[in-house]
């Protein structure tokens, strides 16, 4: 029977990338009908969830077409063929404008692709459009964007988290399969969890950062947002792997060992006073349900982590400082054209082309690495993160993985916490060591309360993403 | 408190150009981050190797090859450019 899609109202496409594959392979319907189904839904829903900056119709249209020849010539096709995914817009495709949601790049079209994008091209993925963030993937709540804030598809007055939230909101208002997104203390967990979703930060090195506009190299990671963890993995072995074009890659030496039942750590650092007590008692159960099949769940330490914070907002703002410094007004980008001299192009131009956030991680990144300071925070700052990966490493002398809140409250209303930057990096808490220590972590949603999704997430050894995708399937379930 | 003629040299080093708004407003914030970065303090850090790599690669290296780049590449940069003149960049004086 051909069963076409057209007829199916937009309101049941929830595909997960394998369910899509079906549908394909059986030839139920088309990969273009399916990329336009997708992109009308976007159409008709963006003005209320904002998850897209810009949609790229002739270029998925193109994709379509190309894997529909494919399955009509009787071709095998990969999984992610023809599959619709969301891309977020600090990571570049060529030909499509690469916004950051900057007023800086507002204009700036993409001259080349990322390394990921060249591995989905290569697997015959369709993009259906760049994805709302926070400015240069800056925030924990998508109200940072240069053009608009993304609503929480659960609860539109809520944040979606960030600063993946378009990719999030996308992914969980079914406007794409699954989308890619960013984490440099927790850009992709967070907003994973406050829409119930999957989201996988990968070890540091695990993907190439090559085409994903920096905000802080020693901690960036490109990775997957989806609905389930076999998605997550599907995308994550797609775009894996060591890249010369980035020299901190490296291909995964780790073999793998299935077991049938693990050892996991519960650090009593993450289970905080203020800790969102619905939160607390969702986590705890799914936990208990993973003992119940048989794993072994134990209480561990990382001492450090009251630290983390601290450590973080110092090497992120240092490196930020430093990457933001190619934004000259001169060579791309937002330039002030009434500046009458070259320090003026350089002063406006930054002064009004950054959003707040952005110039604040400027200042306090160049007040820390400016001269009398350096010693006292950077050099403090690198040390204590040394302590903090020291923590991790002797936890996973003696656990599989380690099990800890994503966030310790729900989703919070849009507007709630923007007046007080403290207040909103405490948002981070449990994401950022992850980052610090560049062990690779998975989101996974643990249930709801008061109807808002709660997630935790499953840390790892350096590598061990598969460990993590055992984990995460028996919890999931 | 971080004093205004702090946060104007700051500014100056990171090349932002900011209204008197902005620099009360960064005493304040800045004052409050730092303060809570302090924290650091607190940590014995003695003996303890600043963090470099989460993994342990190092010398990094690739040929030294000529890449050829064609004129589509380069217009594709030269189309970014917010002032041009006869194909060139063009920029402000210096003075």
């Amino acid at each position: 029977m051909i069963f076409y899609l057209i007829n199916i109202p937009m309101e049941l496409i929830n595909y997960t990338i394998e369910e899509a594959h079906k549908g394909l392979a059986a030839k139920e319907f088309s990969a273009q009908e399916l990329a336009e189904a997708y992109l009308d839904k976007i159409e008709k829903e963006n003005d209320k969830i904002f998850a897209y900056l810009s949609t790229s119709r002739d270029l998925a249209v193109e994709q379509a077409e190309a894997v529909d020849k494919k399955i009509k010539k009787g071709e095998k096709i990969g999984l992610l063929a023809g599959i619709p995914l969301a891309i977020k817009d600090i990571i570049m495709i060529d030909g499509l404008k690469c916004t950051a949601a900057s007023k800086m790049l507002e204009n700036y079209v993409a001259p080349y692709d990322a390394t990921v994008i060249k591995k989905l091209k290569s697997q015959d993925a369709v993009f259906l459009g760049k994805t709302n963030l926070d400015e240069f993937a800056m925030g924990s709540s998508n109200e940072n964007s240069a053009f608009g804030v993304v609503h929480n598809p659960i609860d539109l007055e809520r944040v979606p988290g960030g600063s993946s939230g378009g990719s999030a909101a996308a992914v969980a208002a079914n406007q794409c399969v699954a989308a890619l997104g960013t984490d440099t203390g927790g850009s992709i967990r967070l907003p994973a969890c406050f829409c119930g979703l999957v989201g996988l930060k990968p070890t540091y090195g695990a993907v190439s950062r090559y085409g994903a506009i920096a905000y802080a190299s020693s901690l960036d990671q490109i990775g997957p947002l989806a609905k389930t963890v076999e998605d997550a993995q599907i995308v994550f072995d797609a775009i894996k792997g060591s890249d010369p074009m980035d020299g901190t890659s490296v291909d995964s030496l780790q073999a793998s060992i299935k077991k049938s039942k693990y050892r996991v750590g519960v650090p009593k650092e993450y289970f905080i006073k203020g800790m969102d007590p619905e939160v607390e008692t969702l986590i705890r159960k799914k936990i208990s349900e993973f003992e119940k099949q048989g794993n072994e769940v134990v209480e561990i330490s990382l001492p450090h982590t009251e630290y983390a914070l601290a450590c973080y907002y110092i090497i992120v703002s240092s490196e930020a400082s430093a990457n933001l410094a190619r934004f000259d007004g001169i060579r791309y980008g937002f330039s002030s054209r009434p500046a009458k001299d070259l320090a003026g192009i350089y002063l406006e131009s930054r002064g009004q082309g950054f959003g707040a956030e952005v110039r604040r991680k400027i200042m306090l990144g160049t007040y820390v690495l400016s001269a009398g300071y350096y010693d006292a925070y950077y050099v403090r700052g690198q040390k204590v993160r040394t302590l903090i990966k020291q923590d991790f490493d002797r936890a996973f002398e003696d656990v599989d993985a380690i099990i800890a809140p994503v966030s310790p409250t729900l989703p919070f209303k849009i507007g709630a916490n923007t007046d007080d930057p403290l207040q909103m990096y405490l948002a981070d808490i449990f994401t950022i060591s992850i980052n610090l220590a560049g062990v690779p972590s998975l989101a996974v949603p643990c249930g709801y309360a008061k109807g808002l999704p709660v997630g935790l997430q499953v840390i790892g050894k350096h590598f061990d993403e598969a460990t993590l995708f055992e984990v995460g399937k028996a919890m999931q379930n | 408190m971080i004093s205004k003629e702090e946060i104007q040299h700051i500014a100056k080093l990171a090349r932002l150009g900011l209204s008197d708004n902005d620099i009360a407003k960064y005493q304040k914030e800045l004052s409050a981050i730092l303060g809570y970065v302090d924290k650091l303090k607190e940590v014995d850090v003695e003996g303890v190797k600043p963090f470099t790599h989460s993994v342990d690669i190092s010398n990094v290296l690739r040929l030294d090859e000529k890449i050829e780049r064609t004129a589509e590449d380069s217009g594709k940069l030269k189309k970014q450019m917010p002032q041009t003149k006869n194909e060139y960049l063009k920029v402000r004086s210096v003075f």
